[in-house]
């Protein structure tokens, strides 16, 4: 491999145009004609639509039409779906409602859409949108979980009788039982697990266009999967048939797993394109984004933990309830499903795990993957429980994590997952010493003397990435494949441009893909590009999320490379008259090993496509493509330990000190992986101390609907990270990569919140914890 | 943002007269506060005039004890000065931490004054320092300035001008930022008189700034943190809200004070 | 409706908006200069930090008939030529940066930071100071050690200068 191949901190590729000022985003595209689209949304968490009065605002400056939902529906658009079928204990299938991309006759919560104006400036669409008179019947809301399983809630959805789209179970549930009836110790916890508003700092945005002469639509979204909203937006939507759908995902400003969804805004936008006649581009302002983006997380949950007299654990029970929201989101059911109570032996070996999964509907925005996807859940009840049962066992947490670690692999946990390999105590051991942690008595009693409260917290985190493979996922209930594309052009001089159903949305892709290809070759990773985000370019893609890109997205790009070099091998086998068995590619030539026979890499490419001298039968040119499915999901894991600070007069929290020990597997690219593992610390640490989405429990409007009382994570909140890594290459890929865009997030909320309790001596904490929270907590105690 | 009408006033009497001949005008001098609002459609005036552009409203005196700032000055220019910082340092401390960089280029004293949002740091300098507003028309002193939530002894055609104070003989300013938005949940300025003590609270009333008046009677005879040991202020009148509770804010008075006593012996 | 007159990025740009037209809006709109970006309604996560007469400020919360007289530069202005600003280099030589979204702003930022700190900048100090800019991505951890980096090359610059 070369210096800018594998392993290699290469500056990123792309950097230039965004610090330039030169990236383009959704919201920087204009097109000939474009106008502007505003929605009219509901204020109203739950109610009928009595009538729509459009008059006034038709008659508003620069309006050109506004569109409802009865128009929708008359047009044949069709209901958002959710794309995975999850089926209840008792074998039915989950339970539905309809969602209209524009409501017909109930909304269902604050910000569902009711109208599309289309005017010839922003200002004006907002005017209009203003003077859009809907009569509304007010309902009784209902956005807790607990309460809308109570009978006599009030009730979302006809298919949905009690507010329960399913209740669905994993595991084992007489031999759990049985094994924590056998127990020596069993630690309950009473888990929250608070609710997120995943804001991407770009706001989401989407410009619809249609062409009359063609009946074709053109979609640009802020899209972590276009082929995936080319697909859906086809098949299910009615919009267009694919053939005259392109859907572009441009630059695209951080996802988080909120863009990987179709949302309203897409459908309607290219709808009323039509219905115009003109280009509408609609970008959300913040508040939008608060109300209508698909929030993350919000699981209630019971937890029961077993051990023997050894502290080993013998069983694991959960039962948890969902909040889906008001409707099902695209892979809503997946996440507090197969994306959670799948993790949920962690690093441990647990003989016997049930879980019981109730899902429901509230009078709230969506709910469906925020970076993690259940698997913050998953780690957090587990590491706040192992954490909590340490103390009550009165043995240090490493020591009882340690005991119960899985080290023999591949191991079989008794809720689906195959860990392909491993070293948990590595990590662990990594961490603590990093974190100092055998000298933290001093720093309390030096803290203490400070007048303050120190506290350490660990956690020992498993994730699952690359969520694989087709087949398996498609049995249980998948819509969609879960393999990835890669196309590998090489031009007649050499240079390359790789198509990649993969999308970068600040993931870094066009450096690391080239690196894999540059390295590969030997050539400079300038002659490398990488295209991506495109219908039109790339054929088929399943997008980025879930960790997927270097493990699935990268896998596919090597099938491919190979494909070319066995090609390029044959042509210069031919024109070196060697075996071909013989070639190798290194240093931008291909070569007979061990000789000074050699060609120049550029040369092979042009004799690829002026076919003057090709092996018989061969065709000409230098192009191949790829499709990769995995064999298994990969197993990413690592140890977070937390150090805090708290001053217990103002029960402010100071993270003093956070360190991360992650094994990922093959590395690519160290600086863009460490960037991964920062920002998802940062959400983590961020949903423990600071972020918290809350609805009015009875009117059901969003208090925390903007920055002003939604508290994003600032500079000043956070300290820097130290991390390291461990590597067991993954054995079911062939790069050997697991994935790292989500641990961070994944692995640092039960570690603070381990800390926080550890420093405070009250375990009864909830997240956030923020300072009128553990102040509260601090002052319950004395 | 709905339509409005800009106009760029040369002078306090062109300020003057815009406001009176509009139908619903608004002063907007840095807009920190103005210009988000009217973006969320919360305000709509029909006419805006600009201030940042009279002279009469820009500078900072100090002479002696006695400092005056043009009501027109930048937060960055008043925690800058190194004459206000010779006489009251704690003053343009408080200026230093009101919103970020950004903002205090552009948020002005005047403006801060004239909206008094109960979570402003400025309105409990000036009730601490027993500063006073000079308008177009008249001097206000801060006791009376301050009336309510975003409410001040401004009539509709007065344009603040300036703000004075007394340099006190010693004064802090310690606040405790709302998570979020970063404004003072809770900021508590103590200043040392040569006639007694004043102890100004913001972010923490739901009248807006008020004067703790218990911390104040404990300070009088000495001007020190262990003077507030034990102390406590009442959870009545206190804002309630999702960050904090009334009764958590009431801990942070005694706290702040507390450690603005410390800034302003320190 | 306002004529607005300001040289931005050294150009004199004049054009005639709606009043209520924003600085940002009048920015990527009008001038066409979409590098600057607005990432939310309060004024509070400086996705949209421009320098207006050498000052950092949100030209979301600034109307451009406000700024109409002014000299203002945003991201695409503060590279000379080919030449990428210290701040620039640094935030792509730490990675400072990934979707890119708040990149422009928190440059922006920087550089003003910078400038209002010759005397050099500590971690807590940057760290205090970018309160007015909002990042979901990098964790805020390799953007302060890219300030800290540009602002010991721009202390080297000033010496080689004096």
């Amino acid at each position: 491999m070369g210096i800018e191949g594998i392993g290699a901190r290469v500056a990123r590729k792309e950097d230039k145009r965004f610090i330039t000022g030169r990236g383009r985003y959704v919201e920087d595209m204009v097109v000939p004609g474009m106008k502007y689209g505003v929605f009219v949304r509901s204020p109203h968490a739950h109610a009928k639509i009595r009538s729509i009065d459009l008059s006034a605002a038709q008659e508003m400056p620069g309006v050109i039409g506004i569109y409802t939902g009865p128009e929708l529906k008359a047009d044949g658009i069709g209901n958002l779906i959710c794309g995975w079928m999850i089926h209840s204990k008792d074998g039915s299938p989950m339970n539905m409602g309809q969602w209209s991309p524009l409501a017909t006759d109930t909304v269902r919560y604050v910000g569902d859409a009711v109208a599309i104006v289309v005017a010839e400036t922003r200002g004006q669409a907002r005017d209009a949108a203003d003077a859009v008179v809907v009569e509304y019947e007010e309902l009784p809301a209902v956005t807790n979980v607990v309460e809308a399983l109570k009978d006599g809630a009030p009730q979302l959805h006809p298919e949905a009788k009690g507010n329960l789209i399913f209740d669905w179970e994993i595991g084992d549930s007489s031999a759990t039982d049985e094994a924590l009836s056998q127990a020596v110790h069993i630690t309950k916890m009473h888990i929250v697990n608070n609710r997120l508003v995943p804001n991407a700092m770009e706001p989401r945005a989407a410009l619809g266009v249609y062409d009359m002469a063609e009946d074709h639509y053109t979609l640009w979204t802020t899209s972590q999967n276009p082929h995936v909203a080319r697909l859906v937006i086809s098949a299910f939507y009615n919009v267009a048939p694919e053939n005259k759908l392109r859907v572009i995902a441009p630059d695209v400003g951080g996802g988080f797993g909120s863009k990987i969804f179709i949302y309203p805004e897409e459908v309607v936008c290219l709808w009323a394109s039509r219905k115009s006649g003109v280009p509408v581009k609609w970008t959300a302002d913040r508040t939008e984004a608060f109300l209508c983006d698909a929030h993350g997380r919000d699981h209630v949950t019971e937890v029961q933990m077993g051990f023997d007299a050894d502290n080993r654990m013998v069983g694991l029970k959960v039962d948890t309830i969902a909040n889906f929201g008001a409707y099902m989101s695209l892979f809503s059911s997946s996440v507090p499903t197969y994306l959670y109570a799948t993790l949920l032996s962690g690093q441990y070996a647990i003989p016997a795990i049930h879980c019981n999964v109730r899902a429901v509907y509230t009078n709230t925005a969506p709910v469906d993957a925020y970076r993690g996807a259940g698997r913050p859940e998953a780690t957090y009840l587990l590491e706040r429980t192992v954490e909590t049962a340490a103390r009550e066992l009165g043995v240090s947490p490493a020591e009882l994590r340690r005991k119960n670690f899985v080290r023999t692999f591949p191991y079989q946990t008794p809720v689906i997952m195959n860990y392909d390999t491993g070293d948990y105590e590595a990590s662990l051991n990594a961490a603590m010493q990093a974190a100092q942690w055998d000298t933290f008595p001093q720093r309390r009693d030096e803290a203490r003397a400070r007048g303050k409260l120190r506290g350490i917290g660990m956690s020992c985190y498993i994730e699952a990435c690359g969520i694989a493979p087709s087949q398996a996922v498609g049995s249980l209930g998948a819509g969609v494949g879960l393999w990835e594309s890669a196309e590998v052009r090489v031009n007649a001089v050499g240079t390359i441009e790789v198509l990649t159903g993969s999308h970068s949305h600040g993931q870094g892709h066009e450096t690391t893909f080239a690196q894999l290809v540059a390295g590969r070759l030997g050539i400079p990773i300038e002659q490398v590009s990488i295209v991506h985000g495109d219908t039109d370019k790339v054929q088929m893609g399943m997008g980025t999320y879930g960790s997927r890109s270097g493990a699935v997205g990268m896998s596919a790009l090597l099938k491919a490379m190979e494909k070319v070099e066995a090609k390029a091998k044959k042509i210069a086998a031919h024109q070196l008259e060697a075996d071909e068995n013989d070639i190798v590619i290194e240093n931008g030539e291909v070569k007979v090993a061990g000789t000074d026979r050699t060609l120049p890499w550029a040369q092979v490419a042009l004799a690829a496509y002026t076919a003057h001298n090709l092996p018989a039968g061969m065709e000409p040119g230098l192009k191949e493509t790829a499709f990769y499915d995995p064999q298994n999901f990969t197993f990413p894991a690592g140890c977070y330990i937390a150090e805090v600070e708290i001053d217990p007069d103002t029960g402010k929290t100071e993270v003093v000190q956070f360190v991360a020990a992650d094994d990922f597997g093959v590395i690519i690219n160290p600086m863009i992986v460490e960037g991964q593992v920062h920002g998802g610390i940062a959400q983590g640490i961020g949903q423990a101390l600071l972020e918290g989405c809350h609805y009015d429990a009875t009117s059901g409007q969003l208090i925390t609907a903007s920055f002003m009382d939604y508290t994003m994570p600032r500079a000043d909140d956070l300290p820097s990270f130290q991390i390291s890594h461990q590597t067991t290459p993954c054995t079911t890929n062939p790069l050997g990569i697991k994935g790292c865009g989500e641990a961070g997030a994944i692995g640092s909320p039960p570690a603070i919140i381990n800390a926080i309790t550890d420093a405070i001596g009250n375990n009864n904490l909830t997240m956030p914890a923020t300072p009128n929270v553990v102040w509260k907590l601090l002052h319950a105690s004395v | 943002m709905y339509q409005t009408t800009y106009h760029r006033a040369s002078s306090i009497d062109e300020a003057v007269r815009l406001l009176s001949e509009a139908e619903d005008a608004k002063l907007v001098a840095g807009g920190q506060t103005l210009i988000p609002t009217m973006k969320q459609r919360l305000a709509a005036p029909s006419d805006l005039i600009d201030l940042r552009h009279i002279p009469e409203l820009k500078g900072i005196t100090v002479s002696g004890n006695s400092v005056r700032i043009g009501a027109g000055t930048p937060h960055a220019q008043v925690a800058d000065s190194q004459e206000i910082r010779a006489v009251c340092p704690a003053f343009c401390e408080l200026a230093g931490v009101i919103g970020d960089p950004h903002v205090r280029h552009m948020g002005t004293i005047g403006g801060s004054i004239a909206n008094n949002d109960p979570a402003a740091d400025y309105p409990a300098a000036m009730l601490g320092l027993k500063g006073t507003i000079h308008t177009s028309k008249r001097d206000v002193s801060a006791d009376d300035f301050f009336v309510g939530l975003f409410e001040t002894a401004l009539e509709a055609d007065e344009i603040i001008t300036a703000v004075s104070f007394t340099a006190p003989q010693k004064a802090g300013y310690a606040k405790f930022r709302n998570p979020a938005s970063r404004y003072a949940m809770t900021g508590v300025f103590v200043a040392q008189h040569g006639d007694g003590v004043r102890v100004a609270v913001t972010g923490a009333g739901e009248n807006g700034v008020f004067r703790a008046t218990e911390l104040e009677a404990r300070l009088a005879g000495s001007f020190d943190e262990a003077a507030l040991q034990g102390a406590t202020v009442p959870s009545s009148g206190l804002i309630s809200d999702i960050h904090a509770s009334a009764e958590y804010r009431a801990n942070l008075i005694v706290v702040m004070a507390k450690r603005a006593l410390a800034a302003a012996n320190g | 409706m306002a004529e607005i007159t300001m040289v931005v990025n050294g150009r004199k740009v004049t054009q005639t908006v709606e009043d209520r037209t924003l600085l940002v809006h009048f920015l990527r709109e009008h001038v066409g200069l979409t590098g600057t970006h607005v990432g939310c309604d309060t004024s509070q996560c400086g996705a949209c930090v421009v320098h207006v007469d050498g000052k950092a400020v949100k030209s979301c919360t600034m109307l451009a008939a406000q700024a109409s007289g002014t000299e203002v530069v945003t991201i695409e202005g503060l590279a000379k030529g080919d030449q990428l600003h210290p701040v620039q280099a640094a935030f792509k030589e730490h990675h400072g940066l990934q979707c890119g979204f708040c990149t422009p702003g928190m440059i922006m930022a920087a550089v003003d930071m910078i400038n209002r700190h010759p005397e050099g900048l500590d971690e807590k100090t940057v760290r205090a100071e970018l309160e007015g800019n909002i990042c979901r991505c990098t964790g805020y951890h390799n953007i302060v050690k890219a300030i800290l980096a540009a602002s010991e090359a721009v202390s080297a610059n000033r010496v080689v200068a004096a």
